[in-house]
């Protein structure tokens, strides 16, 4: 286990096993899409209450989810760089953040849209809300942060100081429906308890978060592929692989 | 790990946890601003200012709300199961407004004691259901009404605990 995970330091190799995976994550991001936005639009019952509109969650909450874990998961690369300074997690870091900051766009964007029939406003400032708009900021903060630098490294370091101390965001927003009064209602998904929706309501929407997480996989170890190759285009590895395609 | 590298781990942590408890206090010590609204029981024992843009929420009590047929005012009960709070508004309701259904009612508190409201929001629940599981519950003699009332009023009383314990400085 250990001496895969020093082998994923090396760009190298890093670049020969995620060519192996990445197949299988975009099919699986592309079936379970397909069929989570297909059973989720046209299947699944509608709600009592809000009745067709409460569809915006088979995207609003997957992309809600994603925009949470990816900033943490940029953190964590960010901590690897800072500490053991290994570059594919800073490349890794690199490339997520601008999915990142997609996915939290979405989220805010379908929540407002959602938001105009069922609560009556599009944007109130209540905690989740505006923990969310912050980690948006963040987002933008980091990939500011990495445009603003001559040097890479001040740039890198930087970012992953900024993602480090931004997850403090996370919990905050995760929490936020709980410790205040919010418009935003207690969460629907969660990993730990029994959902509060019946199967044919929530297993759309597993299906829809699982295919956005390999989505996200799929695209990170593809753009860092080409990260990789970019950063390390004076190695000889790299020269030897381009000879190769020629 | 090299010597080297614990340095540079704890002194990543340590920034963290300074961020997070300033963060925390931060968020503390504004509790009572990041809270979206007043809740009735607040309002009956005088934490809301009069005559200033407030929030209120609650649940709109069942059998409290009554329409002019005349025009779009209303007049309803916001209830958190402890005190009511009077509100009346003129003006378009959101689709989810009903008895039993959250609100936050956006307005100045008048002299009388009463709200007047400038814009009514539905708050909606986490329990998404079908129709069918609906209309199965009521026949079970529960309305969906009642099943959020209910976890709303456990709700509130958990938090009416938790309020109780932190005002006690």
């Amino acid at each position: 286990m250990w001496a895969f995970i020093h082998k994923l330091g090396s760009p190298k190799w890093f670049y020969r096993i995620s060519a192996k995976l990445q197949p299988w994550f975009w099919v699986a991001a592309a079936g379970l899409i397909v069929t989570g936005s297909l059973w989720g639009l046209a299947f699944a019952p509608a709600d009592y209450q809000q009745g067709n509109s409460f569809r915006i969650l088979y995207v609003h909450v997957p992309a809600a989810f994603l925009a949470q874990s990816i900033f943490v998961s940029m953190a964590i690369a960010g901590l690897v760089y800072m500490v053991w300074k290994i570059k594919v997690a800073d490349m890794a870091a690199a490339v997520m953040a601008p999915l990142g900051a997609a996915m939290t766009f979405i989220s805010l964007f379908s929540g407002a849209v959602w938001g105009v029939p069922t609560w009556g406003t599009w944007w109130m400032w209540d905690a989740r809300l505006t923990s969310m708009l912050i980690l948006l900021f963040l987002y933008l903060g980091v990939i500011a942060l990495r445009g603003a630098f001559t040097s890479r490294d001040s740039a890198s370091r930087a970012a992953s100081v900024l993602a480090m101390v931004g997850v403090i965001n996370i919990p905050i927003i995760k929490y936020s429906v709980d410790w205040w009064y919010t418009l935003h209602q207690p969460a629907t998904f969660t990993i730990t308890s029994r959902p509060a929706m019946p199967t044919e309501m929530w297993l759309p929407l597993l299906l829809m978060v699982l295919g956005f997480y390999s989505f996200f996989i799929a695209l990170t170890l593809m753009r860092t592929r080409s990260e990789i190759l970019r950063r390390e285009s004076n190695k000889r590895w790299v020269r030897e692989l381009v000879e190769e395609k020629q | 790990m090299t010597p080297k590298r614990k340095q540079k781990l704890f002194i990543v942590l340590g920034l963290v946890s300074l961020a997070a408890i300033a963060i925390g206090l931060t968020l503390y010590a504004l509790r009572a601003n990041i809270n979206l609204f007043f809740s009735p029981v607040q309002i009956a024992a005088g934490s809301a200012p009069m005559e200033r843009q407030i929030r209120a929420g609650g649940m709109v009590k069942e059998g409290s709300v009554s329409r002019n047929k005349e025009s779009l005012e209303v007049e309803f009960k916001v209830t958190d199961y402890v005190d009511d709070l009077e509100v009346y508004y003129s003006g378009i309701l959101p689709d989810l407004f009903r008895e039993g259904q959250g609100v936050v009612v956006v307005g100045e508190l008048q002299s009388d004691g009463r709200l007047r409201a400038d814009q009514v929001l539905a708050r909606h629940d986490e329990n998404y259901m079908p129709p069918e599981v609906a209309q199965a519950l009521e026949e079970a003699g529960y309305s969906p009404a009642d099943y959020q009332a209910k976890a709303a009023e456990v709700g509130k009383r958990l938090k009416a605990q938790g309020n109780a314990e932190t005002s006690q400085y």
